[in-house]
């Protein structure tokens, strides 16, 4: 085999003889192996992600009996919202979308999300929220999330009523950018919790928090907070899906049981969610656009791998564009989402995507 | 796994009870009295659930849909599913 076309993190075509294909997918594993202080993939398993990526099949699968299960953020906004959820703004309800991704799409589970899909943006429309999630469950049979992003950044002047700590922090007011993210953070738990009582009230089946700790360790707090408090309270399953690799200490002294929040990595992030009460815990590996597909997928597949083994909950592997080895782009490739796919089940031990 | 065209969502209401896929796949296996890897067939468990009432893919008359589906889902696995128990509640005795 003199050459394998792959693709780069960007999504375009590259093509990289076998050599420069096995030198990267080591690379990318001992790259994850190195950040994260976790083993690296051994020669078996980057020999079947060489094998991934030497096929000349536009799409790939897993082995007959390892389908895994798909959960999904986002809601149904993927065909009814704009570019901005890369939506294809088709004339759908989300009633008509929940259907359409159940009957049509063959998904095992789904959620009903606001178009904002901010827990902060549900508040004053939670009413509405609630009327939606009764209706669909009487006409849904898979089970069914509420799902939205607890979004810190929101609580922050001018979007919200706390001072913002990205304007403190250059004027060198440390202690105050930090007890801005304190106050933010228990405003953010209470929306949050508040929301996830709302939906257990209707019978929702699970609680899905999106894009957790994009705001760094008070986000990731709040979260853990959250879900302690909601596992206490209801019978909400609670996913949690996280934004990135490593939670950004933005405070930095924040801790959740002892724990520092700031710089732990997925197989870090899944113990603290356990204990929190989330049912199904979706890490994030970041894709670098400078890198091909086979170093991004090896990177993601060794945190996956790393944190399915940490793991007592099932993991939903985050796959999208620009996390998961998945390229950073709108209409991510088909083949690439394949492989990352294939690898993040097959070696990453993923419970789901 | 296909959601309703096959048993996804059956076990994914299981990892939703915190199990992992392996564990999931085997409790719904033996549920429904069939192999693990007949969970993803859709030729299976289009004949299965039509049999056991559980929902279809097709829009077939007659098949049960929603939350009648769900109800009998629950039974079957043996699991609590809260809209089912609210209805239940709502209409004032245990549905099946």
């Amino acid at each position: 085999m003199s050459s394998i076309t792959t693709r780069m993190g960007d999504g375009y075509t590259v093509t990289l003889s076998a050599d420069e294909v096995r030198r990267d997918l080591s690379e990318g594993s001992e790259d994850a192996a190195r950040r994260g202080k976790i083993p690296a993939l051994d020669e078996r398993e980057i020999d079947y992600l060489f094998d991934l990526f030497a096929s000349p099949r536009r799409i790939v699968g897993v082995q007959r009996g390892h389908e895994a299960i798909l959960s999904k953020d986002g809601c149904g906004n993927t065909l009814y919202s704009a570019q901005l959820s890369s939506g294809v703004g088709l004339p759908l309800s989300r009633e008509q979308a929940i259907r359409t991704f159940e009957r049509a799409f063959g998904f095992d589970t789904f959620e009903l999300g606001h178009t904002d899909y901010t827990f902060k943006q549900v508040k004053p429309i939670v009413s509405l929220e609630q009327t939606t999630m009764e209706t669909v469950l009487l006409t849904t049979i898979v089970p069914l999330f509420y799902g939205a992003m607890p979004n810190l950044g929101l609580y922050a002047q001018p979007d919200g009523p706390f001072p913002n700590p990205s304007a403190l922090l250059p004027e060198g007011k440390v202690d105050e950018a930090r007890e801005a993210q304190e106050v933010a953070a228990e405003a953010c738990r209470h929306d949050i919790v508040w929301t996830g009582e709302k939906m257990a009230e209707t019978g929702a089946d699970g609680f899905n928090m999106d894009t957790t700790a994009a705001a760094g360790d008070a986000e990731f707090l709040a979260a853990l907070q959250a879900t302690e408090e909601l596992a206490a309270k209801t019978d909400l399953a609670v996913e949690m899906g996280m934004a990135a690799e490593v939670v950004l200490g933005f405070h930095g002294q924040l801790q959740y049981k002892g724990v520092r929040l700031a710089g732990l990595w997925p197989h870090q992030q899944v113990k603290l969610a356990e204990q929190a009460g989330v049912s199904i815990f979706g890490p994030v590996v970041n894709t670098n656009t400078r890198k091909s597909t086979p170093w991004n997928v090896a990177r993601a597949s060794t945190f996956v791998k790393a944190c399915s083994e940490a793991a007592s909950i099932p993991i939903h592997a985050n796959v999208g564009m620009g996390v998961g080895g998945v390229p950073m782009f709108e209409v991510p490739p088909l083949d690439a989402v394949t492989q990352a796919s294939v690898a993040l089940i097959e070696i990453g031990k993923a419970d789901g995507l | 796994m296909g959601g309703i065209r096959t048993a996804g969502d059956l076990v994914a209401r299981m990892q939703l009870r915190k199990m992992r896929l392996a564990e999931a796949k085997e409790y719904v296996a033996g549920k429904l009295k069939v192999g693990v890897a007949d969970l993803a067939d859709s030729t299976v468990m289009r004949e299965l659930r039509a049999e056991l009432d559980i929902g279809v893919v097709t829009a077939v008359p007659g098949c049960a849909k929603g939350i009648d589906a769900k109800a009998r889902i629950a039974e079957l696995l043996g699991i609590e599913i809260p809209s089912v128990t609210k209805l239940a509640a709502r209409v004032g005795r245990q549905l099946r």
